[in-house]
């Protein structure tokens, strides 16, 4: 049964369409990847799974319940890690878990050994009695991941959840992440414009103005750009590249200093190429292909330089209006 | 069930929050206590008595709790504002509390604070000169926390339609102080020009603060309503020659309080 289903979801901020008509599922235990650059609808479609927000057209099922007309059950079934910090700092971490323990109707007589279990998991137990406001980055996004664990939802929403984080810290909140997820089952719905952190995914929706563009394994996503990436530098790109199309009918493409092309099984391919090559190689390398190359592949821009000068514009009133009406 | 519960979670975190913050504490009795400084002792002895027995700083103390309390209740609605801009309200919101609760536990954390607040004034009773039995005083908290009720379902309401900080401040002012002046907590109710009348007595503070006065201050002594004794009646309010009584007062407010609190659930219900 799947957990989420989403169907022809849209959600439109005036004449900004910031989801246009969206629409997977997600089923149970499923570590699920919504990845894409910043303003491509990804927190929209959070904010409503999560009820914060109701769609403009379009219907979207958690657990079974719906996320408009059965907003306490939804509410009741689901954790959430938010992009932006949650946590009243002016409480302890014990303080902020006993508000979270009541607000979603824990017994009391289960409240005490749920924040010791999640306090400890997320190894903030020794921290427990402290002030928030006196936490590092990576503690805070700890204790809200401990908050949003802590009365068993079926669904963990997190919304870039290493978003500011050190490397460190990001690769030990993932190990707490599926850790859980192989103790409890939890089904996870992640967003990220992190490439590393997208490849923890079972599956991945790749977004792009507020459109799926693609959905599949990261591993059938990496096989969809047409196999390894050879970079290479000669002493004549112009003329090397000519030779490449010549005899493999390959097209290189001229990439910084160097020339880059895909080409099927890699490691074969590259002993008989430096052999037969015409044109003086400098070096040669070979890597697989990364998540960051589909969706140069997808869209032809590349996910890190997130969006050309008339995009930003847009996203920036986008922004304004989900922070006017997102809070 | 889950209400009430939602509710009291609200309410607990507020409280908690208030108990943390000491300096709020005392930074929200220094206002009132410099009124009751400034203006009673700089200004009874050139006003002279309002009643037998009644001089102007013990005229006005009753006034200055019932500022506390409602500039307090009021201005507690910016917690609102506050876990908008820091985030919390969406741990708020998302969690399975309905939204009305969440306005009802919202608007008794503010009215449990400000009551808090009124009732510390209190202690600077025997410095003005007012006696306050057991008995006053446990007359005197419904009172406070009814008019509490009121402002803080008001300033809830205002901060679930105004986003920025800053404009929260400013429309609170213009709201607060003419809500304040023309309340009687400064003069008597009679003997006004006109168009005052007509504002004090559309202002729905003026039934907060009156009853609070008579409780502290007594009903009028009789001598007072002897024939050509003294200036007019310095309390009670004077309604198409009827004059109210303190339950008709408290009428009022509640219903204030009652309408209020049903537009701040209403409010917070269309949060998105």
């Amino acid at each position: 049964m799947p957990v989420i289903e989403v169907e022809h979801l849209v959600k439109r901020f005036g004449g900004l369409v910031a989801v246009n008509d969206i629409s997977f599922t997600v089923s149970e235990g499923e570590v699920f990847g919504f990845l894409g650059p910043n303003g491509a609808g990804k927190t929209t479609t959070i904010n409503i799974l999560c009820t914060l927000s109701r769609p403009t057209a379009g219907r979207a099922l958690v657990v079974g319940y719906d996320v408009v007309r059965q907003q306490t059950q939804v509410r009741q079934s689901i954790g959430l890690v938010f992009q932006d910090p949650s946590l009243d700092d002016r409480l302890t971490a014990l303080e902020n878990l006993r508000f979270h323990a009541m607000a979603y109707n824990l017994p009391a007589a289960q409240r005490r050994a749920r924040i010791e279990e999640a306090l400890r998991m997320v190894e903030l137990w020794e921290r427990r009695s402290h002030v928030v406001t006196t936490f590092s980055g990576g503690m805070k996004r700890r204790l809200e991941l401990a908050r949003g664990l802590l009365h068993h939802p079926r669904v963990l929403f997190l919304d870039e959840p290493t978003l500011g984080l050190d490397p460190q810290t990001r690769s030990r909140l993932w190990d707490f992440i599926l850790d859980l997820r192989q103790r409890e089952g939890t089904t996870i719905f992640l967003t990220t414009h992190y490439m590393d952190e997208a490849g923890h995914a079972d599956r991945i929706a790749i977004i792009d103005y507020g459109r799926i563009i693609a959905l599949d394994t990261p591993q059938n996503l990496k096989a969809g750009v047409g196999g390894d990436i050879v970079s290479l530098k000669t002493s004549d790109d112009a003329s090397a590249a000519e030779e490449i199309g010549r005899r493999y009918q390959i097209e290189a493409k001229r990439e910084g200093d160097g020339l880059t092309f895909e080409v099927a099984h890699g490691e074969e391919f590259i002993p008989g190429f430096i052999r037969d090559f015409g044109t003086e190689i400098l070096s040669v390398s070979l890597r697989r292909p990364t998540l960051d190359d589909v969706f140069l592949k997808l869209t032809g821009r590349e996910i890190r330089e997130e969006a050309a000068p008339d995009q930003i514009k847009q996203m920036a009133h986008l922004h304004g209006r989900l922070r006017m009406r997102g809070r | 069930m889950g209400n009430l519960l939602g509710v009291y979670t609200i309410w607990y975190r507020d409280i908690l929050r208030f108990w943390r913050d000491k300096m709020r504490m005392i930074g929200a009795i220094t206002f009132p206590l410099l009124f009751l400084v400034v203006f009673g002792s700089g200004l009874s002895s050139s006003i002279g008595f309002m009643a037998p027995g009644v001089d102007f700083a013990k005229f006005m103390f009753p006034g200055v709790i019932g500022m506390t309390v409602l500039m307090t209740a009021f201005m507690s609605g910016i917690s609102v504002v506050w876990d908008r801009e820091f985030g919390f309200l969406k741990e708020v919101l998302v969690a399975p509390v309905s939204r009305g609760a969440v306005a009802v536990g919202k608007t008794l954390g503010g009215a449990t604070v400000a009551l808090i607040q009124g009732l510390m004034i209190l202690i600077f009773a025997p410095i003005i000169g007012v006696s306050l039995s057991p008995v006053t005083v446990l007359k005197l908290i419904p009172l406070m926390f009814l008019l509490a009720t009121a402002l803080g379902a008001a300033g809830i309401l205002l901060a679930t339609r105004i986003r920025s900080m800053e404009a929260f401040q400013m429309t609170m002012q213009m709201l607060m102080f003419p809500m304040i002046f023309l309340s009687g907590v400064f003069f008597p109710l009679s003997g006004l020009p006109s168009w005052m009348n007509a504002l004090v007595k559309l202002n729905p503070a003026t039934y907060g603060i009156d009853p609070i006065r008579q409780v502290v201050l007594g009903s009028m002594p009789a001598a007072a309503a002897a024939p050509g004794a003294l200036p007019p009646m310095p309390y009670g309010i004077t309604l198409f020659g009827h004059t109210m009584s303190i339950a008709q007062n408290v009428g009022v407010v509640a219903v204030f309080a009652a309408v209020m609190v049903l537009l701040a659930m209403w409010s917070f219900q269309r949060q998105e």
